[in-house]
């Protein structure tokens, strides 16, 4: 009776798990069994209570059997319809995974403050501090203390904005130079970005640029320092094996003064369209602080000397990253800015 | 700077190639802008014989048998009135190239390859050329401006090329001298930095003459020798005026100056030889035999040679006879005086002017001429003397006039001679930073005409007289030194005597670059604009006239009144920018600008303005709202951990109900707002545009607080989402700040949904805000969160009318 009773339960289980396909269904099929209060195979072990004395351990045993049996039936089912399951719910879950990101928009520095945030990090290495000065300059800066007074043909290189008889917007950041000698005693490492006017508005010019000037003042400083730290700077801003070349030139405010190229590093010096053949690229002036200017500003230039460079901050970038037009560094043009995110 | 190389030939032995000359004149500090060969065009043109010639019947066009020497005889046609047998003419081979000209034989129109060709039936295998034909004109050779062949002399050899025999294979230099090199604005100045390049001697023009003329008795005063520092007159007499012989006109030609006649091409020649000024004043005009140099007078009125009259003032020198201007110093002589065909007698005139009074009497009446130009750039008192001399020179040897001895030269008392420097060699050589031999700075400085000598650490030179240039200080001499010896000889060195010094950016300087990337982060990218704008931009965003920013400082020469006026704020060249992207197609963008804006203390300026830095962000695009714009200000403020406050405000040129003021700390630094429609309607904007500007100068001590770190709290925090419904009239900001206020643990109130629909009643919205509690002794329970919630409902009730939904 028992014994039947035993056989139906296994036969049950045996005929309706294979048909389960929810782990949540082979949950309750079995809870139907295993349940402590309702289970079936519970309900038998209760009815054991009714059984004669001498018979009960070998039918406890036949139930545990059965519940043992059944537990492993049940574990195996579930470990199959998991299985299943976690297939499916992959399979549901599968997306096109070439479809676009979900980004946060990155907007992009300008391409000055990048060429100037590298010239800074170049030469803050050296030693260089950051000054800035005013946008709008005394006359006597600007030129005057720089040795090129009033009616100075070299005033004629810079066609100058004035906003009255005795300020105008700095045509260079050489202005800054002054400011600083004034109220720094050597030794003077200073780097100067800012921007500058000039009265200037066509296909290559534009009316405001920024420039980047640079000044050493100490004891016995050089032209072959100069080239040193240009040697330096070039190979940084434009790659190794770069070299530079010093030429003459003429500016008020040093003596010697130079041009200097560096050479293309496009071509690697061979002559190509970047450098227009000659396989050299103009890059900045430079030259030794002139002893006026030092005395203007209060330094014996029989103790101390220095030198001063300067460079176009749009015509670095302008060669950095190959762009062919001055006035688009000033248009914001979404397609313009960009390219420029990094 | 234009100089022939056959030009600098008659002064320096130059034995190196034009292009290698280029390179040496680079070296030295003379950069070649342009090496142009005249004949550069020209190939293939031989001296040819016609041998025979006979007319094409019923046409111009005769067929001749030509004569090349090498190239044996060929048959060419020829349409020329002047071809005849026995004359020698240029002969375009087939191949050459020579220009092209138009019907009328004398426009270019370009260059042409010479081909077989066939005439009216006849074989033609070349072309018989005119001057025009080979770029040849009659100044630059005799006979050339003839409308027909160009005749070469009977002892041209047959076959030779033309382009030696009129001048073709000549070189022009356009040289670009620097500012601090006047003395170079000739062909002598050239010519000895030529000859110091080479290491050979420079040979002086010459300058000799015999005063065999008729004397006169002359009076020259000035008056303003400060204006005048050497006034040089001489008198010229028995003057035939004439064309100037075929040498001179060439050169003139060659630098672009159009032949006159003798008198005249002479001062042209000695401006251009010299860089010396010259004037030739008829003397016939001079009322009594007297030259004045002074200024003029007030209103008194000159016509210049191009006949064009100005009113002066005494600003401007003038020179004068007895009663009259008959010159407007060193800029151009009066019409009153100028020379004719009948002039007899001439006073020749060389003088230095101030430059700067000449660059202002030039500006000042917008009358310039070859003559001025060269005054400005400066001109050495030696020089003055030299063209005198040469153009006495010259007036001889061309048989202009006779040269008297009524030589008359008043000065104000500067030399005109070498005078001596010393400098030291080590204080020199350590400006180089290299050690120069002392053979190679004696070579280097006496090529350049220094005189040197070195005694010990002494190097004594003399500086010549047209090197006014030289400052007298060790500098001079090194560059000079240099540039002749070579910069490649610096071995470059490592600030190797330099102070150890600490560099980087200051504070202010690190901050802006943060906020810069933070703004980057955000998705804005950085502009700049001209921190010039217009008038109109002013107009544009409708800034009332007695506003703050309508007190701009004005650019007193602008290049347009577009760039006129310095910026006082930032936004209108933000919304410039936002309509230029539009127009070009672009439909959405993210831009910010950190820049100066200038604010003048008065006008005109005469103390330095205040600059501040403004922050300026603009948004436009479909996606864009007025809460994605703050959020980036709000990123900003979370990152720099400042609160900025938004209350409802208006500006001029943004919509009424989408704009708020921002405060920091309970001043008020700035705007956000969204574009009105109206203004976006006449910009023709059809995307939603945002704004901001905010004083960054006000913003930036509150950005630089040092950062401490606070204990993060032992307890967890717990939230509670509450959905409060309230009348349309009360705001976020007022919820906030109630709730914060009800209870201390409540440390962050979000809005996350405003809702309204009909359950909720007319005139009402319902907020929904996430509340966190952040305990700070104990973990919060249930209960106690409760019983915050509750006071705050009623506080929320009581203040606000706020309901629980």
């Amino acid at each position: 009776m028992m014994e039947d009773k035993i056989a139906a339960i296994r036969a049950e289980i045996e005929e309706n798990i294979s048909s389960l396909e929810l782990s949540a269904a082979l949950y309750e099929f079995r809870k139907s069994f295993l349940d402590n209060k309702d289970g079936k195979i519970s309900q038998l072990m209760k009815g054991m209570k009714d059984l004669p004395k001498e018979e009960k351990p070998a039918f406890g045993k036949l139930v545990n059997d059965l519940k043992t049996w059944a537990i492993d039936k049940f574990d195996e089912y579930n470990e199959k319809i998991k299985a299943k399951e976690l297939e499916q719910k992959n399979k549901d879950e599968a997306i096109d995974v070439t479809m676009p990101g979900v980004k946060n928009e990155v907007g992009a520095l300008h391409p000055d403050t990048m060429v100037i945030g590298e010239l800074i990090d170049i030469f803050a290495g050296m030693g260089f501090e950051i000054y800035e000065g005013s946008e709008i300059e005394n006359d006597y800066y600007n030129f005057t203390a720089l040795n090129t007074p009033k009616d100075h043909p070299a005033r004629d290189m810079q066609d100058t904005f004035y906003v009255s008889d005795d300020f105008l917007l700095r045509t260079q950041t050489s202005a800054g130079q002054i400011h600083v000698m004034e109220n720094k005693k050597p030794p003077i490492k200073i780097l100067s970005p800012g921007k500058v006017f000039r009265s200037d508005d066509d296909a290559t010019h534009s009316p405001m640029f920024s420039q980047m000037e640079g000044l050493v003042v100490d004891r016995d400083i050089s032209l072959a320092d100069l080239q040193g730290m240009l040697d330096t700077f070039s190979e940084r801003i434009f790659g190794e094996g770069i070299k530079t070349r010093l030429r003459p030139s003429y500016f008020p405010f040093t003596e010697p003064s130079v041009e200097v190229d560096v050479s293309c590093f496009a071509c690697g010096g061979k002559g190509c369209k970047l450098c227009k053949g000659t396989g050299w690229i103009e890059v900045l002036g430079a030259g030794i602080v002139n002893r006026h200017v030092l005395e203007n500003c209060g330094i014996d230039p029989d103790v101390y000397s220095g030198f001063a460079f300067g460079m176009g901050v749009e015509r670095i970038a302008m060669l950095k990253y190959g762009i062919n037009n001055i006035k688009a560094l000033f248009e914001s043009d979404t397609r313009f800015a960009e390219q420029f995110k990094n | 700077m234009l100089a022939p190389l056959s030009w600098l030939k008659e002064y320096v032995d130059i034995d190196v190639s034009a292009k290698e000359l280029e390179g040496l004149l680079f070296s030295a500090g003379f950069e070649v802008e342009e090496l142009k060969e005249v004949g550069a065009d020209i190939t293939g043109v031989v001296v040819g014989l016609v041998e025979t010639c006979e007319l094409i019947p019923d046409t111009h066009i005769h067929v001749c048998q030509v004569n090349l020497g090498e190239y044996g005889t060929q048959q060419i046609c020829c349409g020329a009135d002047n071809v005849c047998v026995g004359g020698k003419f240029p002969v375009a081979m087939v191949g050459a190239t020579v220009y092209a000209t138009a019907k009328d034989h004398v426009t270019v129109e370009g260059v042409m390859t010479i081909k077989k060709g066939k005439l009216r039936g006849q074989e033609s295998n070349g072309m018989l050329c005119s001057g025009t034909e080979l770029g040849v004109t009659e100044d630059m050779y005799p006979g050339a401006g003839y409308n027909g062949l160009l005749v070469l002399p009977k002892d041209a050899p047959l076959g030779m090329d033309v382009k030696p025999l009129l001048g073709l294979d000549d070189y022009i230099f356009d040289i670009s001298v620097t500012a601090n090199r006047p003395d170079c604005q000739s062909i002598i100045g050239i010519a000895r930095e030529v000859a110091a390049v080479l290491k050979k001697p420079f040979k002086m023009p010459d300058l000799s003459y015999h005063t065999d003329g008729k004397d006169i008795d002359f009076k020259i005063t000035v008056e303003a020798p400060e204006l005048c520092p050497r006034y040089i007159a001489h008198y010229v007499s028995d003057i035939q005026i004439a064309p100037s012989p075929a040498w001179m006109r060439r050169r003139l030609s060659l630098v672009g100056i159009n032949a006159i006649s003798n008198a005249v091409d002479i001062t042209n020649y000695v401006l251009k030889e010299f860089g010396q000024p010259m004037h030739a004043f008829d003397l016939n005009d001079l009322e009594n035999t007297e030259i004045v140099v002074r200024r003029a007078k007030e209103n008194e009125t000159i016509v210049t040679l191009d006949e064009k009259e100005f009113r002066l003032n005494p600003e401007n020198l003038v020179i004068c006879d007895k009663n009259k201007p008959v010159a407007l110093a060193g800029i151009m002589g009066g019409l009153n005086s100028e020379i004719k065909d009948t002039t007899q007698d001439v006073l020749l005139e060389a003088a230095k002017f101030a430059r700067d009074n000449i660059r202002r009497t030039s500006r000042a009446l917008g009358q310039s001429s070859d003559s001025s130009q060269r005054f400005e750039k400066g001109l050495d008192e030696y020089t003055t003397q030299l063209g005198m001399k040469r153009a006495l020179h010259l007036m001889e040897e061309i048989g202009c006039g006779k040269v008297s001895s009524a030589h008359f030269e008043v000065s104000a008392g500067n030399s005109t001679d070498a005078h001596p420097l010393t400098v030291s060699v080590r204080r020199m050589n350590q400006i180089l930073g290299i050690t120069v031999p002392n053979d190679e700075i004696i070579n280097c400085l006496d090529a350049l005409g220094f005189a040197p000598q070195i005694d010990g650490d002494d190097l004594h030179v003399m500086v010549p007289a047209w090197r006014d240039d030289i400052d007298d200080h060790v500098q001079d001499i090194a560059e000079e030194v240099i540039r002749s010896y070579g910069y490649h000889h610096i071995v470059p060195t490592f600030l190797k005597e330099a102070s150890v010094t600490a560099g980087g950016r200051n504070a202010d300087q690190k901050l802006l670059l943060r906020v810069k990337k933070t703004l980057c982060a955000q998705g804005y990218s950085e502009s700049i604009f001209y921190s010039f704008f217009s008038p109109k931009d002013l107009d544009m965003l409708r800034i009332p006239e007695n506003a703050k920013e309508r007190y701009a400082i004005r650019i007193k020469n602008p290049i347009s009144e577009e760039l006129s006026l310095m910026r006082t704020m930032l936004s209108a060249s933000m919304l410039n920018a936002v309509v230029r992207n539009l127009r070009r197609g672009n439909t959405k963008g993210r831009f910010f600008e950190i820049a100066n804006v200038f604010y003048p203390k008065e006008l005109p300026l005469n103390a330095y303005p205040e600059e501040r830095k403004h922050l300026c962000i603009g948004a436009f695009g479909d996606s864009e709202t007025f809460f994605t714009l703050k959020g980036a200000l709000e990123a900003l403020a979370e990152t720099f951990a400042i609160k900025l406050t938004f209350t409802r405000s208006t500006t001029t040129f943004t919509h009424p109900g989408m704009t708020a003021a921002i405060s920091l700390d309970g001043q008020e630094i700035g705007y956000i707002g969204r574009v009105a429609h109206d203004l976006c309607a006449s910009l023709a904007i059809e995307k939603p545009v945002f704004l901001c500007e905010l004083d960054y100068d006000a913003l930036r001590p509150a950005l630089g607080k040092a950062l401490v770190y606070k204990p993060v709290p032992k307890f967890a925090v717990e939230t509670r989402d509450l959905a409060l419904v309230v009348g349309e009239e009360i705001t976020c900001a007022q919820m906030e700040d109630a709730m914060t206020e009800s209870c201390k643990y409540l440390t962050k109130v979000s809005l996350f949904d405003v809702y309204r629909g009909k359950q909720i009643g007319e005139g009402k919205k319902s907020m929904a805000f996430k509340l966190v509690f952040t305990p700070d002794d104990h973990e919060f329970t249930g209960d106690e969160i409760d019983k915050y919630v509750k006071k705050l409902l009623k506080k929320l009730e009581f203040m606000l009318g706020a309901e629980l939904r």
